[in-house]
Parts: structure tokens; C-alpha cells; sequence
């Protein structure tokens, strides 16, 4: 794929996730090696290796996660590694925390040299990692979703400052899935999708719509045949939940929702926008700070996992190998991973190996998972089939509400028609079904209502004709 | 060279690193006594002779045996559930305490009663100085190993304390420190008359199957393995991580307070403030060796015991001090724990079994 | 006439006391620089005893207390680069090295002292000479404590700044810090993760290694099996207490050596339990391994093995 940067320009790199962009990033500050194709610099052939080479080009990356080191001092990150040194070998404190002042002024990012990393606000973190490069004297500057982290008013300081560097001559190459920022802050907007560069355009040239078409593509063919809905009672009910990330901060910002029995409710958005940490706290994996979440009528907002597992909640999780899943476990005992020391299964404290074993081979016709016999160990299946473990395990407990995370994501075709076709089925029997997936197809494939999550709110609740593929692009891209 | 291609097959390669790091083990301590100007082919001839060829040595070996196979079971549990548990000695002071106490203090009880009183005692010293551990990482995520550490020395403390010239567990009528001795109903009874043999053996060889049963049988079992294996999905999947890891503390550490009341009820029949020598320390080689499978700690620990026992006999016999197991037990655990070098040496084919890796970087556990 | 006596009492006891922090100070100072990198090392009671053996044995081989002193330096930079190499290139964990580390010592040093001292005939080596600033040391109680000494407890003191000015104020200390808070983050910067690590674990063993020879060279003039006696954990207990500093561990040291010698003390009075002061380092630094919820105050990388991306 081609890709051109220019000095002085702020050039962004619109798409979601998965597009492409962090890859090919990562390629140009060397954490990636190409398969072919090649980089250049001011018009030359170059080779990187690694990040050295590339700062040594005036690369500079600034990491979605940010690479500081919080009891350290500003100073003492930024200058870590090239760092400012008096006779002996000491660390010249004083003459690295002036150059820290130097370059804070020249491009108007205020820090304090001697504040703590672990003490600063993300958003003044930010700009001591963009600090680091500034020092290692970066001119080209990629930054990756830097937004992702920032309170709007910090976005605005950001983009000044970016304003101010491209200003200088330094050239911005600003990765994003945001449409509002995106129209902005940049002079050139590349919209990729799934690894290939759609178009180049100008903000001028364009508008969020056109570029939200760009974003998500047309429609694919993966449908599932689906009678309309019919849902009846309230089965999981979550008023004004609000939930914190790992990092202390607002993730899950007052969300109110309701799915009945009988329909599917997908929350589409891109992730990072607060559902990973909403399906957590539905699950009782992470506390809520504010709300309340109902199941079938029941306060579970406090309750342990286990408590909202047997009250009727099935949880697939995103990541099925981290929590889905004990891979080294046999496929049945997977199987009953949630309920091994409830009858049939176990009497007592003594497990039950038939009642497992025939509940194992029911399950596994029924959901027609492929291994050749279920002691075998589930990380030994393919990725389609473990899913499906997961997916029986849940349904096969007869919940009464399904919270599905990515459910499909990574899978071959066929494992994904069949789950669907199962969420589908079990919703037609009366499952509440809320699907979370930054995947747009599956949620407009399975969804009868369809919320939109951005930056933890819901943004919008579409049903019926409203649920259009372009306005729900928009509204995932914070705009419209 | 025919004997590699012999160790081609994975599965052999599999079971085969376990004897060929046992193997080099001696190779290298033998080395050691050979730098140190002895022989090492009589000091290894004293060690095995010391160990087996006469009966009364032999059952000395099964005796020293006993507590490697309740103290490898203690910390093999432990590694289950991902736990490092390095305070098996100290649990097993702690057991050998609460044992004495009962089996010279209670009087008047028949055999049988007082013998499993007093066991059972030691169980429970050992699962509270376990649990306190078990219970600290559950609630604050304190790694157990320094925790641990730490309680040992304050169990030798505590015991010199509480034995030494005039403690409150000491016999005031004897010129050495020591607890009073146990009743004879508490004694464990000998099975070899003329040896010192002991009835610890059948609870021993009870152990084994019963920690199997218990992990591979049994729900506890089941939760313990998950936890150990993947704490996230376990947690995802309702299990309560804190709750299984106090459980298998308390567990690990019950069986290490057996073996110290089993000691002190069939072998001393007292006990003095200097117990142990660093069994409990061992019994970590003992698990590793044995990969934390619970059958093969009983060649594991028969090993062990039959090298100390041995050693006593090699010491007087040759010029080698005894502290040659330890260079032995050593080498050994730095073969497992790294099997690249075996592979290395061997050129044997790479086993798709992960090499010992006691912490996986994301929190899961070992082996 | 009361007052001279009752300091005579306390400068002797601080004197015992600055003693007896010694080893430990000098093992936990070793801790700091290879815990601050990102390796745990439980070892460093197996150091101490291989410095004390070698030492010694080196020392009587010689008739030279100074050549002792520097091999038993060497000899716990040997070990601890085994340690090194178990845990950060073949990736062992950092704590099953650690044990066999410990147990190695016990045997390598039982083995070898049958052969070597046990057998050896003659003249040991004496013990280090004490020095005496003039002057200085005429200082009421100060005097007597820190203006005599002996060769390694001077050492101790010098090293306790060394250690602190390296580990806070050079560059080698502020890249060793980044390793063991966040080794990524280092490697992006073009740190080699390794080197440092290895370099740390290596200087942690010179210097648990003198602290070893404190007992076979300062101390008492010979060796025994087990010399250290579990001082090594002591030593760990007063780095994790002193906060992974090296003042830190110099305090925690002097707490911890200062309850042991009057517990020593008042040994006689059998209705207290001399025991339990025995206990006190153990139990404070659970309190506050334990008490440390959430708030981290160990490296927070320490303990997991770095592999390069």
C-alpha cells in the first residue's frame, strides 16, 4: 500500500479498528518488519530495524500506551536513555531539566520537569511522551490515538500543540477512528480499511458522512435470516451505571438500558469507548461506582460473579483464551466451568464424571463442535470451535439473559453463521440478548435494537428503519 | 549414536528429563568431590550402601522418606494453585508443636484416639500458620513467598521460645531442651520390631492417593487447578480465586504439620528446639522434581530420603561432609527448571510441554 | 559516676549493634541494586555463606586477610552470576533460582569445608585489624561507634553512599530504575534490558559476597557451616522494610541488629522473652509486605523475567 507524508502537515489516519493503522505504523518506527514494499525518507530509501534506527531517522512514536516510567520525573523519562550527563557519569539533573523547560516552551507543551509521572494527568503525560521524541529530535511525529485517553478540554491543548509543531515544520501523523477530530486537526485525512488504504482526501473535499462510507464499507453479504422481534418482559435493566477503568477514570458514564426477553440489543461502537468495562460490570468482574444493574428484576449491582452466573445471566467473554477459556482443561471440563460443584454434576464435593461427560457429548452435538473427543484439551481445538465451547457452555445453562462480548471476533465464516444462527434461536425461545461487538456487520446482522457507545455514553438507541449503516458510522465516530 | 536416536520419541524425551537431570545432578557433584581431592566413586558407593544394603538402613531410608512425601504433597499442592509455598518448614514445626503438646499433655486416652488427636492437632498448627499467608494474598495480593520466608523464622522463634530452658512447652526435669516425651498411647506403634520404623508409613502412603483424589476427583480439586491455571477465566466463570487460594494454603499447609507431628509422634517421641534440617527446603526440590504430580512424589521423596540417610553413612565412611545431597538437590532443580540445558546436551527433540515456569508473566500459575 | 557507666552500656551496645548491621546492611544493599533492576533475589543468604567460605578459605590459603576479603567479593559475583543466568537468559523462575542458590551454598561450603578447613592444620588467619581515627574517635559515645572500626564495616558505610549516589544521581541508576519499573519502556529507549540486570545481580553478589565475609574475616576468624545463620533474610526483611533504599536498608539494618543485641542483653531477665525481639524483624516486615495493598512500593517490574519483543 502507498502512503505519502509531507513536512508541515498533519496528516490523519482515519479507521477502525483492525484497519491497519498502528501495523503500518509500527512498520515506519520499526517495531514491524515490512513483507515488502519500502520506506522513504525526504525521497531516500531507508531500512529500519528497529525503533533506534528510526529515531535516528526523526521518527517518533507516540504509544496508545504510554512507555513512561511513573516514579520517575518528567525529566527523567524524557531523557532517558540519551541522557545529559556532567563528568563521572552522573545524571546532569539541572542542565536536563532546563533543556525539558527549552523544548516545553518552544512548542507549548507546559510541564513541570520535576513533577512525577504517577502524580500528572494523562493528558500532561501525553505530552511527555511527545517531549521524548521532541528531544531525540523527531521531526515526523505518529502519534497513536492520543485522544483516546483525554478530556475534551485536553484534546483542544493537543491539537494546538499539534498545530504549533506542523506549524514549525514537523510533520503529524495522527492515527484515529474519531470523524469530528479528524475534520479538525488535519491538512490530509487517509482512511484505511482492513489493510488497504481507501482514499485520500482534504477536510475540504469531504464530510464525515463520505468519510464514515470510507470508514465501515459496504454492506456484506453475512446476513442472518431473522424474524422481526417480540419482546416482552425486561430481563437485564442497567440505570445510569457508571464504571471506572483501571486507571481510575469514568469508562461506563451513566448508561441506561433495558433488554427484554425475546429480542437482541447490540451496543455497536469502537472499542475503547467503555464496553469492555461494561460487560465486566454486568458480570460482577468490576465494581460499579454508581447505578444499579437488574436481572430479571433482581439488584445484582453488588453481587459476585457467581451470584449473577446462577441467577440467570450467560457471559461470553471478548477474549476467550484469557477468560473464556482454561486451555490445558479437557473440552468438557470447560464445558462446566461455571457449574462442576452443582448436581448433576458434582454430589457433594465429589465431581461426576458421566453426568459431565454426557452433558459434554450433548453439548457438543448440539452445537456441532469439532473435536475428537471431549477430553481432549480445549486449547487444542480451533479458534471457531472454541467459541462455540464457550457459546454452549453459557447456553447450555439456559440463561435468561446473554451478555455476548465480540462473540465472533477471529472466527472462519461457518463458526460465525452457526453462532449466530444460535443467538438467533435462543432469542426466538426468549433470551434477552445484549451483544457487544466493534464488528458493524454483526451487530446490524443480529441486532433488533441497536445502541450506539461512545466515549461511555450511549449516544443513540436506533430501532426498526432508524438503523442506518452510515448515521450509526457517524455516531460511532463521535459525530452527528 | 544409537542412544540418541533411542531418546528421539517425545514421550520418552518426556519422561526421560526428570532421570537424566538426576542423572547429571550426580555427574556434577560427583565432579565436586573430585575437585575437593576425594573419591567420588566411594563416596557415591558409601552413600548408596549407607542408604540400602542393610535392612536396619533401609527402613532408616523409609523414615527419612516419610516427611519428604507429606511435605513434597504440601508444597506439589501449593504449585497447583499456583502458590510458591516456602513455608512448608515452618508448618511443619509448627504441626510437630501442636502434636507433642497434645501427645504429652492429654493423659488416660486409648492408642488409637490419642495418636489421631494429636495428628490432627498438627494438621491444624499447620493450617493456621498456612493460612495466615493464604489469607494475606487473598486480600491484599502480598506475594506468599516472602511472607512465608518470614514466618519460618518466626516458627524457630517461636519454638525455641516455647521449648527452650523454661519455656512453657519444655521439661523442666531435663538438663537438654526438649518437650517432655509423649505418652506411650500417643506413640505411633513400630511396624519392624528392632527398627524404627513406624506406623507414619501407612499414613504416608495414604497421603499420596488422597491429595490425588482430592485434585483430580473432587470439585476443591478442580477449583484449585483452575486457579492455578488461568485465574481470569476462573474468576469469569463465578470461581472465587481468594477464597481457593486460602483453601489450598490451609490444605498445603495441613499436610505440613502432619509431617511434623508424624515425625514427632513415631520417630523422637519428643521434641527439641532444633528440629528440622531444612526438610522443608528440599521438599521444594522434591515437588519440582516430581512436577507436582502427586504419584511421583513417592519416587521423588524416596530419593531424597535415601540420599540423607545415606549421607549420615558416606559422612563418617569418606572424607565427604554430608552437604554433598545438597549440591546433588541442587544440580537436579536447576536441571528441571531449566530443561534447555538437558535438551541441550542431549539434543533431544523440544517436548511440547512448557518448561518449568513456576510464574507465568500474566499471573498464571505453574505447573 | 552512674552516667559514665550507663554510656559505657549504650556505646557498647551501639557499637555491637553498628557490628552485627553490618552483614546485613552490606547483603541488603546487594538486594537494592539487583531487586531495583527487576530480579528478585531470595539468594542472598547463599551469597553471604559462599563469600564467608571462600573468603576464609582463601585467606588461610594465603595468610592475607585483604586477598580473602576480595575473594569472597568474587566468589558471591560467581554465584550470583549463576542466578543470573537461571533467571534472566534461561528464564527459571526468579524464586526457584533463588532457593538453589541457597541450597548449592549449603552444599558447595559443607562439602568443601570438610576437605579444606576442617583437615587443615595450623595458624588461621586472624581476624581484620581495628583502625582508630585520631582524634575523632576521643568523642564521647559518636567516638566510640563510627571513629573504630574494622576494615569491612568501614567498607559499609562508604558503600551505603556509593550504592545511593549510583542508584539515584547516575545514569547507570536511573537506567537500572527503568528496568525494574518498566523494562518495555526501557527497551524502547534503546536500554539492553539484560545487561543491566545481569551487571546488578553480579554487583548484588560482591556485595553480599563482603557481607559475607564479615563473619569469617571481621567476626569471628574461622568458619563454621552455616555461619550466616539466616542472616540473609534478615537482610531481605531490612531491604523490604527500608524501602528498596540503601539508607533505608542501613536503618532497618540497625533496627533489626539493635533488637537482636538487647535481646542478647537482657537475655538474663528470664521473664521476657528475648525471643520475640528475635521475631520483630520478621514480623514488622510482614506487616508491611502485607500492609502495602495497592500501594506498591517494590519495583514494579520486579520479579518477572523480560523477554525482548
Amino acid at each position: 500500500m502507498d502512503l505519502a507524508i509531507e513536512w508541515g502537515q498533519v496528516h490523519a489516519l482515519l479507521g477502525e479498528n483492525g484497519a491497519g493503522k498502528t501495523t503500518l505504523m509500527n512498520v515506519a518506527y520499526g517495531l514491524v518488519r515490512p513483507d515488502s514494499g519500502t520506506i522513504l525518507v525526504d525521497g531516500n530509501p531507508v531500512v529500519i530495524h528497529g525503533p533506534q534506527d528510526a529515531i535516528r531517522l526523526g521518527i517518533g512514536m507516540v504509544h496508545q500506551h504510554f512507555m513512561l516510567i511513573p516514579p520517575l520525573t518528567v525529566a527523567e523519562n524524557v531523557i532517558l536513555g540519551h541522557e545529559t550527563v556532567t563528568a563521572g557519569g552522573f545524571v546532569d539533573q539541572r542542565a536536563a531539566e532546563q533543556e525539558v523547560r527549552d523544548l516545553s516552551q518552544r512548542y507549548g507543551l507546559e510541564v513541570d520537569p520535576r513533577a512525577r509521572i504517577e502524580g500528572l494527568p494523562v493528558g500532561i503525560q501525553q505530552r511527555v511522551e511527545i517531549l521524548k521524541s521532541l528531544y531525540r529530535g523527531a521531526r515526523i511525529l505518529i502519534l497513536d490515538e492520543p485522544t483516546a485517553v483525554l478530556t475534551p478540554q485536553e484534546v483542544i491543548g493537543l491539537f494546538g500543540i499539534l498545530r504549533n509543531l506542523a506549524g514549525e515544520g514537523s510533520a503529524i501523523v495522527f492515527i484515529t477512528h474519531k470523524l469530528g477530530e479528524v475534520m479538525e486537526v488535519a491538512d490530509t485525512i487517509t482512511v484505511m480499511r482492513r489493510g488497504k488504504v481507501e482514499a485520500t482526501t482534504r477536510p475540504s473535499e469531504t464530510n464525515p458522512a463520505g468519510l464514515a462510507r470510507l470508514m465501515v464499507g459496504r454492506p456484506v453479504l453475512l446476513r442472518v435470516d431473522k424474524a422481526p422481534a417480540r419482546p416482552q418482559r425486561p430481563v437485564l435493566e442497567l440505570e445510569r451505571l457508571v464504571v471506572h477503568d483501571d486507571r481510575h477514570r469514568v469508562a461506563v458514564d451513566g448508561v441506561a438500558l433495558s433488554v427484554h426477553a425475546g429480542e437482541i440489543v447490540g451496543i455497536a461502537g469502537v472499542e475503547g469507548n467503555g464496553q469492555n468495562e461494561l460487560a465486566e460490570a454486568i458480570a460482577g468482574l468490576r465494581p460499579d461506582r454508581g447505578g444499579r444493574v437488574l436481572l430479571d428484576g433482581q439488584d445484582v449491582t453488588r453481587a459476585t460473579t457467581r451470584h449473577v452466573l446462577h441467577g440467570g445471566l450467560g457471559f461470553i467473554p471478548a477474549d476467550r483464551h484469557r477468560m473464556g477459556l482454561v486451555l490445558e482443561h479437557s473440552v468438557s471440563d470447560n464445558l462446566v466451568l461455571s457449574t462442576f460443584d452443582r448436581a448433576p454434576f458434582a454430589q457433594w464435593i465429589i465431581r461426576r464424571f458421566e453426568a459431565v461427560l454426557e452433558y459434554a457429548q450433548r453439548l457438543i452435538k448440539q452445537f456441532d463442535i469439532r473435536a475428537e473427543s471431549p477430553s481432549q484439551p480445549a486449547g487444542s481445538l480451533s479458534g471457531g470451535n472454541q467459541q462455540k465451547v464457550v457459546a454452549a457452555r453459557e447456553l447450555g445453562r439456559q440463561p435468561r439473559a446473554l451478555l455476548a462480548s465480540h462473540p465472533t471476533r477471529g472466527l472462519d465464516v461457518g463458526s460465525i453463521e452457526f453462532i449466530h444462527r444460535q443467538i438467533v434461536d435462543q432469542r426466538d425461545a426468549g433470551l434477552a440478548v445484549l451483544l457487544i461487538s466493534s464488528e458493524l456487520d454483526e451487530i446490524l446482522s443480529l441486532a433488533d435494537r441497536v445502541a450506539v457507545m461512545y466515549r461511555g455514553r450511549i449516544v443513540a438507541i436506533l430501532e426498526g428503519d432508524a438503523i442506518d449503516r452510515d448515521r450509526i458510522g457517524l455516531l460511532m465516530a463521535g459525530a452527528a | 549414536m544409537t542412544w540418541r536416536r533411542l531418546f528421539r520419541p517425545a514421550a520418552v524425551a518426556l519422561a526421560a528429563q526428570p532421570v537424566l537431570s538426576i542423572v547429571c545432578g550426580f555427574l556434577v557433584a560427583g565432579l565436586a568431590v573430585l575437585a575437593s581431592g576425594a573419591d567420588p566413586v566411594q563416596a557415591f558407593s558409601a552413600l548408596f550402601q549407607g542408604a540400602f544394603t542393610n535392612p536396619r538402613a533401609f527402613t532408616e531410608t523409609i523414615i527419612a522418606t516419610l516427611p519428604y512425601i507429606f511435605l513434597g504433597l504440601a508444597v506439589a499442592l501449593g504449585f497447583k494453585a499456583g502458590l510458591f509455598n516456602i513455608g512448608a518448614e515452618g508448618q511443619f514445626y509448627l504441626g510437630a508443636v501442636f502434636g507433642v503438646f497434645i501427645g504429652y499433655s492429654v493423659h488416660g486416652l486409648p492408642g488409637i484416639v490419642h495418636v489421631a488427636l494429636a495428628l490432627l492437632a498438627g494438621m491444624l498448627g499447620g493450617f493456621l500458620w498456612a493460612a495466615i499467608p493464604g489469607i494475606i494474598k487473598a486480600r491484599t495480593g502480598a506475594h506468599e513467598v516472602i511472607i512465608t520466608i518470614m514466618l519460618n523464622y518466626v516458627a524457630f522463634q517461636l519454638t525455641d521460645f516455647l521449648i527452650n530452658n523454661r519455656g512453657p512447652l519444655a521439661d523442666k526435669t531435663s538438663s537438654a531442651p526438649r518437650t517432655p516425651f509423649i505418652q506411650h498411647a500417643a506413640q505411633l506403634p513400630i511396624l519392624i520390631p528392632g527398627t524404627r520404623l513406624h506406623a507414619g508409613l501407612f499414613l504416608a502412603l495414604i497421603a499420596i492417593p488422597v491429595v490425588w483424589f482430592l485434585l483430580s476427583r473432587t470439585t476443591v480439586g478442580f477449583q484449585i487447578r483452575t486457579v492455578g491455571l488461568n485465574p481470569t477465566a476462573a474468576r469469569a466463570a463465578g470461581i472465587s480465586v481468594g477464597w481457593t487460594l486460602v483453601i489450598t494454603m490451609g490444605i498445603s499447609g495441613a499436610l505440613a504439620g502432619l509431617a511434623g507431628a508424624d515425625e514427632v509422634l513415631g520417630v523422637s517421641h519428643f521434641m527439641p528446639p532444633a528440629f528440622s534440617t531444612g526438610y522443608g527446603f528440599d521438599s521444594i526440590a522434591v515437588a519440582l522434581l516430581a512436577k507436582s504430580n502427586p504419584w511421583a512424589i513417592l519416587p521423588a521423596a524416596f530419593l531424597f530420603g535415601a540420599m540423607r540417610n545415606g549421607a549420615t553413612f558416606m559422612q563418617l565412611q569418606t572424607q565427604v561432609s554430608a552437604d554433598l545431597i545438597s549440591i546433588v538437590q541442587a544440580t537436579v532443580i536447576i536441571f528441571i527448571a531449566a530443561p534447555a540445558i538437558i535438551r541441550w546436551i542431549f539434543r533431544l527433540r523440544h517436548t511440547p510441554a512448557a518448561p518449568v515456569q513456576l510464574a507465568k508473566p500474566d499471573g498464571a500459575a505453574p505447573i | 559516676m552512674i552516667a559514665a557507666l550507663q554510656s559505657l552500656h549504650l556505646t557498647e551496645l551501639g557499637y555491637l549493634t553498628l557490628l552485627a548491621a553490618t552483614p546485613l546492611t552490606l547483603a541488603a544493599l546487594g538486594g537494592v541494586l539487583c531487586e531495583r533492576s527487576g530480579v528478585v533475589n531470595i539468594a542472598l543468604e547463599g551469597i553471604m555463606l559462599t563469600g564467608a567460605f571462600v573468603g576464609y578459605a582463601a585467606a588461610l590459603a594465603t595468610h592475607n586477610l585483604w586477598l580473602g576479603v576480595l575473594a569472597a567479593m568474587l566468589a558471591g559475583m560467581a554465584i550470583a552470576a549463576l542466578h543470573a543466568a537461571l533467571s534472566i537468559s534461561l528464564l527459571v523462575d526468579q524464586i526457584v533460582s533463588g532457593t538453589v542458590i541457597n541450597i548449592l551454598a549449603v552444599g558447595i561450603t559443607g562439602v568443601y569445608y570438610r576437605t579444606y578447613i576442617q583437615e587443615s592444620s595450623g595458624v588461621g588467619p586472624g581476624i581484620l585489624p581495628t583502625w582508630h581515627i585520631p582524634l575523632l574517635d576521643r568523642l564521647p559515645f559518636l567516638g566510640q561507634i563510627f571513629f573504630q572500626g574494622q576494615a569491612i564495616t568501614w567498607a559499609m558505610l562508604l558503600l551505603i553512599v556509593v550504592v545511593h549516589v549510583v542508584l539515584f544521581h547516575s545514569v547507570w541508576g536511573l537506567r537500572t530504575r527503568a528496568c525494574g519499573e518498566h523494562p518495555l519502556a526501557a527497551d524502547t529507549v534503546g536500554i539492553n534490558v539484560y545487561l543491566v540486570r545481569y551487571v546488578n545481580v553480579i554487583a548484588s553478589g560482591a556485595l553480599a559476597g563482603l557481607g559475607g565475609a564479615y563473619f569469617s574475616l571481621q567476626e569471628i576468624g574461622n568458619f563454621l557451616p552455616n555461619i550466616t545463620g539466616g542472616r540473609g533474610f534478615i537482610a531481605l526483611a531490612a531491604m523490604i522494610f527500608g524501602r528498596w533504599t540503601p539508607v533505608g536498608s542501613f536503618l532497618a539494618s540497625l533496627l533489626f541488629a539493635g533488637a537482636d543485641a538487647v535481646g542478647a542483653r537482657i537475655q538474663g531477665f528470664h521473664n521476657i522473652p528475648y525471643q520475640f525481639l528475635g521475631m520483630l524483624p520478621y514480623v514488622l516486615t510482614i506487616v508491611v509486605v502485607a500492609g502495602a495493598m495497592g500501594r506498591s512500593i517494590a519495583p514494579a517490574a520486579v520479579g518477572r523475567p523480560y523477554k525482548k519483543q
